[in-house]
């Protein structure tokens, strides 16, 4: 019934929950499959798809605070990333005396830093649940901080965009010191395990795929849930005529500061769940080039329509694997000029091709 | 309910519209019969004096017509009121107890001062009726309205309101659909919608034809009485309606108070004149 | 000295006094060759007594064989008893004869023996190369010979350093002796020359005067004196303590100016057209590579390319800039945050172009001659002179960016256009030709810039995403549409990133001038010198 309520009027939503439903359910048995069959999925296919659906929960992030606040955030590949090292952290931590140093404490690059006890900021990350709150909790923080501050004294516009993108610079610059303690330039990597379940194995890497699956569903959800209530019809306010909210008595910068929150907090998810898919979390997340991509993903997608983020997401992304693979140096010609196109012809993305046109 | 007979309602002086009550904030304190303190405020930008020793008084419940030449100062004198400009001296208090010049845009609106800006805003995207749902008199904290659902009560208020503002028949329309005298009745309508005690409106008949002008006037003149209005208008025809013979008319002129009284006193006041009409 | 070494050395004296007449050359060989003949001899008398001779002589090449003593690359062939240098010692490897020039490689290491000297000979060798130093004619060689005795100074070096003065006309070089005398007289001298050495010492800024001040300082007996040699201990690193800031203003000022010249051309396009132009790192770094282009066309004029960069970076760029309004800005207006999208998409088409017709490898662009070397204003500082060419050229920009928006009729439009739109329209100002120039002159200043960045980096495709948000930076931080303010912003930035390096680190200090700003901003959205009044409020 809830989920009637709020999917109600979203054809595009509806069908890809159902996808991701039948994605969850055939995946598995498709790679269950002897390798000999023509049905038969690779797990490498598997885990890159399983990637895409990181990517493509980023891109609903980044869709709540663009699409729906019209906050241009070219800083969310920060918090991405940061949920990403919260889980690094956890995966090094399980590594324990089976590395290189061999030393069941300190990770391999601690020991090559020559440093003595793990830094305080290490210390709980050994345990799951402990790693799972703060990969929400520590990209939450710093979105709440950040927020708090840049909302209440009311930057917005493309003064936002720049100070989002800063701070991203900013912590990116941060990551590659060694004396911060996150591995420089190296960042995080050789893991071994999750909860003892070998990375490796296909089993471990089916499930990676359908956990990304059902958090993609989850968060699919909540956005949508949000942005169906009256909070949703504020957001939207706040975008087309900010001070007229103010002067309803809305208080913005609250408004903001809390999507701004929760939409860091789903950041911080995706990142968590695409380290252990790709096996490595280095400072270049945080790399600004990386978080307006994510902007390029929402827009030829289609703004403020939550599944167009994820289309965008999935089509742009397997456009990359191809062409980085194919015709590497056409790659970002092709991207550069979908910055253009997109934005001079097609302002409401690919679905809004087909959706019918609003009447405005 | 036809249009008429809503003019009906609205011009019969002792209908009350159960959305006419106004919501203002709890320890507003009106004992003075006094709704609005302006005192000695200037404001400068870039040393040109925008707003300079201003001294306004509105009672509760008055309609006050505010006219003056271009850059007297009115727009900046609502924004002042309204917290969006803070003023380099003076004092302004809502009542005896509240102070404008320590509060922001929103904690003003939410102790019961509403505005219409001059150029009709309202939310494009949405439509009419979320757009009056939005401006729905209520509480405004995030969670709240996360939660918030629409009540039967309000839902009747809504009704009312789409009535009266003549968009019945148009709910589920996109607002930057409207035509520009529709989205100034739905500017009005989501000001009734806030129920606040003093409204604030900017120009309200600006592109207006006579019809639709004599309709909005009629609505403000209702409207006194349980609210003070505060009608800034370049119009001398929709003014001299508004004001009648016994209201009473402020002008503004380089950012101080003129003259002020009743509508042919101002107009005979020779230095009101003077400032009109040049030597 | 000894006795034996004075006494040849008058007894060679006496014969060359004896044959005036002899032509110089000729004299010269003959010198040569006696002095050769004693260097090769075993006893270290008989050096000494060559190295004499050829000093007595003032034989033209007593500073290279000295040099070549003191270094111990000084050989002789046994086999033709010829003088030779040799860097590497190893056979295959060449050897240099002294008289000739000529090259020889070396075929067994034994033919060649190094000419060795002991420790009172190498004194003796610094003291000729002293004294033949204070008696150079060239100014700047007598400075740097009594610089180079300051931190061996003793009786033999005080008494040369005393008579050379008698004779030295320079005030420069006579500034530094006094120094060099007071480090000679401190250990040895009564109470009261003392005291005036302490003080000639405190005044100085040589390292050595404070290594001798604080030598003495903890030999000294007398309190008196030691008190005096820590005040102008503890003066002296007063005013290298200032000077070390000088240094570091002088860095912050030209690192600043580099954030101007990145900056001034986007203060521009963003500040008086509201539009985000994330192209304008690669504009800049289009400047870079026509630059590198230019130098390439003519090698063998390096400075005069450089200039001739200038303005072809100004019209390449400008020419692109126009492109990139004409094409895709102008369909954008009012709706900034398209416009950045669209730009950056713009941006990673120009990195990859110059990726693909220049390779992905960085350029490096050779510095003209007159633009490196050093500036020596004392001993505790001296200025890169590459530094200072950019701090002026900054200014030089930045003043003629200034002229044209003041004093020229497109300015006046500019401004106009920036001011009001609809009204500058309305009193007949061609608004669109106005934003294609205003575009193409700020997207011309970043080609400039490139020229200067060329300069201090490599050139490479990335050059320009460097620069990108530290060019937002000093525009917000400055103040949006106020070119002063970015001068400001951009020389305050440049300053605070050089005052933080040295107890934070490169990295670091970058970081945190980075959050200053974020909390600047938020703190005051428009700025350090804001647009104030109604416009603004928009």
């Amino acid at each position: 019934m809830f989920l009637w309520r709020i999917m109600k009027d979203d054809r595009g939503g509806q069908i890809l929950l159902v996808l991701l439903a039948a994605a969850i359910v055939l995946v598995p048995i498709l790679n269950g499959l002897p390798s000999d069959s023509a049905l038969h999925l690779p797990t490498y296919t598997v885990t890159l798809i399983g990637k895409y659906l990181t990517l493509a929960l980023l891109a609903v992030a980044v869709d709540l605070v663009w699409g729906y606040l019209g906050i241009l955030t070219l800083g969310h590949g920060a918090f991405f990333a940061l949920g990403g090292y919260a889980m690094g952290m956890y995966l090094m931590r399980q590594i324990g005396d089976r590395g290189v140093y061999g030393n069941p404490e300190l990770p391999d690059f601690m020991v090559f830093l020559n440093w003595q006890e793990l830094p305080w900021f290490w210390q709980g990350f050994d345990q799951f649940w402990f790693a799972a709150i703060m990969v929400m909790l520590a990209p939450g923080i710093l979105a709440f901080v950040f927020g708090a501050l840049a909302f209440r004294s009311r930057v917005s516009g493309v003064y936002l965009s720049i100070i989002t993108q800063a701070l991203t610079f900013a912590l990116m610059l941060a990551f590659y010191r060694n004396e911060m303690g996150f591995g420089g330039n190296n960042g995080l990597t050789d893991f071994k395990d999750l909860l003892g379940f070998n990375l490796q194995s296909d089993s471990t890497r089916i499930g990676l795929f359908i956990a990304s699956a059902l958090a993609l569903a989850f968060s699919y959800l909540l956005c949508r849930y949000l942005m169906q209530s009256r909070l949703g019809r504020v957001c939207v306010a706040v975008r087309d005529a900010e001070s007229r909210a103010r002067f309803m008595g809305y208080r913005v910068e609250n408004v903001k500061l809390w999507v701004f929150t929760i939409s860091a907090m789903i950041a911080g998810v995706a990142g968590a769940l695409y380290v252990p898919q790709v096996g490595i979390i280095n400072p270049n997340e945080f790399s600004p080039l990386n978080s307006i991509e994510v902007v390029v993903w929402v827009a030829v997608g289609g703004r403020a329509t939550l599944y167009g983020a994820v289309v965008g997401a999935l089509v742009i992304n397997y456009a990359k694997s191809y062409f980085t693979a194919e015709l590497p140096d056409i790659w970002l010609f092709a991207l550069g000029g979908l910055f253009v196109l997109v934005t001079l012809l097609l302002p409401r993305g690919i679905t809004g091709l087909l959706r019918p046109k609003e009447a405005v | 309910m036809s249009l008429q007979s809503t003019m009906a309602e609205v011009l019969d002086r002792d209908h009350v519209f159960s959305f006419m009550a106004p919501q203002s904030a709890a320890n507003l304190n009106v004992d003075k019969s006094v709704l609005l303190y302006l005192e000695g405020i200037s404001v400068s930008f870039d040393g040109f004096k925008a707003i300079n020793d201003l001294n306004l008084y509105i009672n509760d419940g008055e309609l006050r017509c505010i006219i003056g030449p271009n850059g007297a100062g009115k727009t900046t004198m609502m924004d002042i009121i309204t917290g969006k400009t803070r003023p380099d001296s003076g004092a302004a208090w809502f009542g005896q107890t509240i102070n404008l010049l320590e509060m922001d845009e929103p904690a003003i609106a939410q102790a019961g001062i509403g505005r219409k800006f001059q150029k009709p805003t309202v939310f494009e995207f949405l439509t009419v009726f979320e757009n009056l749902e939005l401006a729905m008199a209520g509480d405004r904290a995030v969670l709240q309205i996360l939660g918030a659902r629409i009540s039967g009560e309000q839902r009747d208020r809504l009704d009312e309101v789409l009535e009266l503002i003549g968009l019945k028949q148009l709910p589920q329309m996109r607002a930057g659909s409207l035509s520009h005298g529709q989205k100034q009745w739905l500017e009005i309508g989501m000001l009734l919608m806030q129920q606040p005690r003093l409204l604030l409106v900017d120009e309200p008949v600006a592109g207006m034809t006579h019809q639709e002008m004599d309709r909005t006037a009629e609505l403000l003149t209702s409207l006194a009485g349980m609210h003070s209005v505060v009608v800034v208008e370049h119009d001398m025809d929709f003014v001299r309606s508004l004001a009648g013979k016994d209201r009473t008319v402020t002008v503004l002129h380089q950012g101080s108070v003129l003259a002020e009284g009743r509508m042919e006193q101002v107009q005979n006041n020779r230095k009101v004149v003077e400032v009109y009409l040049g030597e | 000295m000894t006795v034996r070494t004075i006494g040849g050395i008058c007894l060679l004296s006496l014969l060359l006094l004896l044959a005036p007449l002899r032509a110089l050359a000729e004299g010269e060989q003959e010198v040569y060759s006696q002095a050769a003949e004693l260097l090769m001899s075993r006893g270290f008398d008989e050096k000494g007594q060559a190295i004499q001779l050829l000093a007595d002589n003032n034989h033209p090449q007593t500073q290279l064989i000295l040099t070549l003593l003191m270094d111990s690359r000084l050989y002789y062939n046994k086999e033709d008893d010829r003088l030779y240098q040799i860097d590497d010692y190893d056979s295959g490897k060449p050897a240099i004869s002294i008289t000739t020039g000529d090259r020889l490689v070396i075929e067994k290491k034994r033919d060649f023996k190094k000419i060795t000297l002991n420790n009172q000979l190498r004194s003796q060798v610094r003291q000729i190369q002293a004294e033949l130093g204070l008696k150079a004619s060239d100014l700047s060689r007598r400075l740097a010979a009594v610089r180079a005795m300051l931190g061996s100074m003793d009786s033999d070096t005080l008494s040369l350093v005393r008579k050379a003065y008698a004779g030295e006309q320079s005030a420069a070089v006579r500034e530094v002796m006094q120094v060099a005398i007071a480090i000679g007289e401190l250990p040895r001298a009564d109470e009261a020359r003392a005291r005036d050495a302490i003080d000639t010492l405190g005044g100085s800024l040589e390292p050595d005067a404070r290594n001798a001040l604080s030598q003495f300082a903890s030999a000294t007996d007398s309190k008196a004196l030691k008190a005096a040699a820590e005040k102008a201990l503890a003066e002296i690193e007063q005013r290298t303590n200032l000077y070390g800031g000088i240094e570091t203003l002088y860095f912050g000022l030209s690192l600043g100016s580099v954030l101007v010249l990145a900056g001034i051309g986007l203060a521009i396009t963003f500040g008086v057209m509201g539009v985000i132009n994330m192209a304008h790192g690669e504009l800049i770094m289009l400047g870079a590579y026509t630059t590198y282009v230019i130098q390439q066309l003519m090698p063998n004029h390096i400075g005069l390319s450089l200039i001739v960069a200038i303005p072809c970076a100004f019209l390449v760029s400008a020419l692109v800039g126009i492109a990139i309004e004409r094409g895709v800005i102008r369909f954008l207006y009012g709706r900034p945050l398209e416009t950045l999208l669209a730009t950056f998409g713009i941006s990673l088409v120009l990195q990859q172009a110059v990726r693909t017709i220049f390779s992905p490898l960085n350029r490096s662009v050779e510095t003209p001659e007159w633009m490196s070397g050093l500036i020596e204003i004392n001993p505790v500082l001296s200025l890169t002179t590459s530094r200072l060419y950019i701090i002026l050229f900054c200014l030089m920009v930045f003043f003629a960016l200034l002229l044209v928006l003041k004093r020229t009729s497109l300015g006046l439009q500019v401004r106009a256009v920036s001011q009001n739109r609809a009204m500058a329209r309305a009193m007949g100002v061609r608004s669109e030709w106005v934003d294609a120039l205003t575009f193409g002159l700020g997207s011309g200043v970043a080609g400039v810039a490139g020229v200067a960045l060329s300069q201090l980096t490599n050139v490479g495709p990335n050059l320009g995403q460097a620069y990108i948000i530290d060019s937002f930076m000093v525009v917000v931080f400055g103040g949006v549409g106020n070119l002063w303010g970015t001068l400001v912003a951009g020389l305050s930035l440049g300053v605070a990133n050089k005052v933080l390096e040295p107890w934070a680190g490169a990295v670091l200090a970058k970081i945190l001038v980075l959050v200053f700003i974020i909390l600047f901003i938020q703190k005051r959205p428009r700025g350090l010198f804001p647009q104030r009044g109604r416009a603004a409020e928009g």
